[in-house]
């Protein structure tokens, strides 16, 4: 039997005109996103059923123009060319328009038409355009343009099944219909490429090859047939301006005219134009002041649901994490190991990362749908273009505050992809969330509020978090002005009309950014922990066996070291004045510790004899510079998964047992414990804490940034960018506090 | 003048786009051509990017790309 495949129908459309809206309602909860290899863009793939038969709908990215400047831009004309190996050449291309911006929308179909697929114009937002006064006469319309059109308004579900209707009949009885028509001498010129190339290239890529300069046609053509082609085509285009044609100008000129010929008859326009929400709105929302501070409120949200409210998610799926490893009822062993510190922490690692994604883009849905995101890169603009990036990059590097990986993940709301690349390599820099057990953990040790006062400890954390603020925009600004160059950066961009967000489209969105983020990432995530996990177990000896069997002893002076603990800050807390009791029960406390002292030993004597252990002295010569015992070396090394982890391994290291980074009490007794060894003086604490500043000891980082550029280079890039930083950093903060100290 | 030097509430026709590179294509794509009427929304909080209405819709750009565009202001 021969396979029959199902007619496919390619959604094509400018942004903002409800492309996903309508995407969604044509293939509801039976979608999914498609990736091809050497872009970025997604496109996004669905069924879609009617009269009992089944369609393919592929929703391309969506753009002002079919004159890609980028692969990325490339993927939508590769798509409906039927160039893409992975895709059939669509049946039928859907123009999505907004009738309420009919011109500049209409550019876009009239270079579909050229595609040679059949066409349909899905005339959205209808309601829009008649609020405004347009009466839009369809008929005429279709006929102007010689394509079938339906009037649709996507987000209420009306006219799909119209649009099915007429797909369906497009189907039966494909029509192409007559675009605008160029000059006798710009036909000529095709046909002359068209020889020369042998017939071998769609006339539409020749025609994009002669009008676009440096653009991606060009490039991909020239690369395949060579010199000959890039001698004839610079002699085309020469002969073309002589023939009174600039070559940046007469596509657009041509179009355009084209169109208000087509739609002058078909569309009136109210002799004033009512004053719409979108201006009332934007009145404040772009204001000196108001805007100012409305955006300002925004981003505070963004932040604080991303720093504030997905922390009690993170805490639950840490607890889940905690009670899944506790029930494991394996002896103790490499296998129970494997599992309990490898591989279910490591799951737990990639999971905890979820809220905070879905949170914030969530928000950005929101954002982006509503129409305010163009607000706030507007508003954002100035700022950022000093730093060669452009008004969209600042919720990216605001995230990044929180966490890297959300905020790399939001990049993508930035079009330009030199912008997009420069940002996500910064974004790391940006003090995130982690760093702060690592902050916290040296600040409190070294330069306690107790003997320095509140304000150096406050100066140093201020300064940490400075460090990547300063140094983020001027790590952008030198990507950009060298492996980044490019044409002038270029910040044309739609202000779009608000309109309420699609609650869909929203759920939709962040549900997406989710899953990718698990697919994609996640396993890289999960292996690197189970190879730091083996790196720090083997080779094991008997260690596991010995501390369980000892840990069994210790049971007792476990829980009452909790008990003692709870009472002793209770004392502090209740009356800091009453010395004789505060300093009795010390004694007691210490008392236990020293019971636990022999089992926190042996974890130390096993970690160092790890592979892990033995690499960090190995390589001490190499931290020697930074004032660095090999302990701290070995520990820098082992927080490769995630900078957090460095808590508890110093722990572990400096004979304080295992605990949990985020516990304000381990986190104590691994300070003292680091002030009673010796290896650290104020000036090594700080070299560590700008190491960690600065360092990308963050496989998730790393992980996504191989995922959102496709390629291995930039994660390679980054790492090795961030740790030269971070050791140059950490050198210096040494020897200059050595100055002093 | 030049498109940069309107102020928020004048409007211009456009007598020419200078340049031949990207920017100019990416304009007139958007529909910033010779004839076409526009009026100036407004400048963001810094004095840049610039807010302008074309052809049914609003675009914002750079006071550096709006420098490329000459236009004569309408009454």
């Amino acid at each position: 039997m021969v396979a029959v495949r199902n007619p496919t129908v390619a959604l094509v459309g400018n942004p903002n005109t409800g492309k996903t809206t309508l995407f969604n309602a044509l293939a509801g909860m039976n979608q999914h996103v498609g990736n091809y290899p050497g872009v970025t863009v997604e496109t996004k793939k669905g069924k879609c059923r009617h009269g009992g038969r089944v369609l393919d709908v592929i929703d391309l990215p969506g753009t002002y123009s079919l004159a890609p400047r980028s692969p990325d831009e490339m993927v939508a004309v590769d798509v409906i060319l039927g160039n893409n190996p992975s895709e059939p050449r669509p049946d039928v291309v859907v123009t999505i328009i907004d009738a309420s911006n009919l011109e500049r929308n209409l550019y876009l179909m009239t270079q579909v038409l050229e595609l040679g697929v059949p066409v349909i114009v899905a005339l959205n937002m209808m309601d829009v355009a008649e609020g405004q006064g347009l009466k839009i006469d369809v008929d005429k319309l279709s006929q102007q343009l010689g394509v079938p059109i339906v009037p649709l308004q996507a987000n209420k579900g009306k006219g799909l099944d119209v649009l099915k209707g007429a797909i369906a009949k497009v189907l039966q009885n494909p029509a192409s219909a007559q675009g605008p028509v160029f000059p006798d001498s710009f036909e000529n010129e095709i046909a002359r490429l068209n020889s020369i190339t042998e017939n071998h290239e769609p006339l539409f890529l020749l025609r994009r090859l002669l009008l676009d300069v440096g653009g991606q046609t060009e490039k991909r053509l020239l690369a395949k047939h060579g010199q000959k082609l890039a001698g004839e085509l610079q002699a085309a285009r020469a002969r073309l301006v002589h023939a009174g044609f600039a070559i940046a100008g007469i596509e657009a000129r041509i179009r355009y005219g084209w169109i208000r010929k087509a739609i002058t008859d078909c569309i009136a326009r109210p002799a004033t134009r009512p004053v719409s929400w979108t201006d009332r709105l934007d009145k404040v929302l772009t204001h000196r002041i108001w805007g100012t501070f409305i955006f300002l409120l925004v981003m505070f949200l963004v932040f604080e649901a991303i720093f504030v409210a997905a922390v009690p998610f993170m805490d639950w799926i840490k607890a889940g994490v905690a009670a899944v490893a506790d029930s494991v009822s394996l002896s103790p062993g490499p296998l129970r190991s494997l599992l309990v510190d490898g591989i279910i922490k490591g799951v737990g690692a990639v999971i905890v990362f979820l809220p905070q994604i879905v949170f914030l883009f969530a928000i950005i849905a929101v954002l982006e749908d509503c129409g305010y995101m163009a607000r706030a890169a507007f508003l954002m603009d100035r700022l950022m273009a000093r730093a060669g990036l452009n008004g969209k990059s600042f919720i990216p590097l605001l995230s990044s505050m929180a966490c890297a990986v959300p905020g790399i993940m939001s990049a993508r709301v930035i079009e330009n992809p030199r912008d997009r690349l420069a940002t996500i390599l910064v974004a790391p820099l940006m003090s995130c969330s982690a760093r702060l057990p690592v902050y916290s953990l040296l600040i409190g040790a070294f330069l306690p509020a107790a003997d320095y006062g509140l304000f150096v400890p406050g100066l140093v954390f201020f300064g940490l978090y400075m460090l990547g603020i300063i140094l983020a925009p001027l790590m952008a600004l030198l990507l950009k002005s060298t492996l980044l160059r490019g044409d002038t950066p270029m910040f044309v961009m739609e202000m779009p009309l608000y309109k309420l967000p699609a609650l869909y489209t929203v759920l939709r969105r962040s549900f997406d950014s989710g899953w990718m983020f698990l697919k994609r990432a996640g396993t890289m995530i999960l292996a690197t922990m189970i190879l730091v996990w083996a790196a720090l177990y083997f080779p094991s000896g008997n260690y596991e066996q010995e501390i369980a069997d000892l840990e069994e002893t210790l049971q007792e002076a476990r829980e009452e070291l909790t008990t003692l603990r709870t009472e002793f800050k209770a004392l502090e807390d209740a009356d800091p004045q009453n010395d004789d009791l505060i300093e009795a029960k010390k004694k007691e406390l210490d008392a236990v510790r020293a019971k636990l002292q022999p089992v926190n030993d042996l974890r130390t004597t096993w970690k160092e004899q790890s592979a892990l252990g033995r690499i960090g002295k190995f390589t001490e010569p190499v931290f020697t510079p930074l004032g660095w015992d090999w302990r701290i070396g070995m520990a820098a090394v082992a927080s490769f998964p995630a900078r957090e982890v460095m808590v508890g391994t110093l722990g572990i290291i400096f004979g304080e047992g295992e605990g949990d980074a985020g516990d304000n009490a381990y986190r104590q007794d691994v300070g003292n414990s680091l002030q009673r060894s010796g290896a650290f003086t104020i000036p090594v604490a700080m070299s560590v804490l700008v190491f960690f500043a600065l360092c990308s000891q963050c496989v998730s980082t790393l992980a996504i940034i191989k995922r959102e550029t496709n390629s291995w280079r930039w994660p390679i890039f980054t790492f090795a960018y961030m740790t030269a930083l971070a050791y140059v950093g950490a050198f210096l903060t040494f020897r200059i506090g050595g100055f002093f100290g | 003048m030049t498109l940069d030097q309107l102020q928020q509430g004048q409007r211009a026709r456009v007598d020419s786009l200078l340049g031949d590179d990207s920017l100019l294509q990416r304009l007139m794509e958007m529909g910033l051509l010779e004839e076409e009427e526009i009026e100036v929304m407004g400048f963001a909080p810094l004095g840049d990017p610039m807010e302008i209405r074309l052809r049914d819709y609003r675009l914002s750009l750079r006071r550096t790309e709006a420098a490329r565009v000459q236009v004569s202001l309408l009454p």
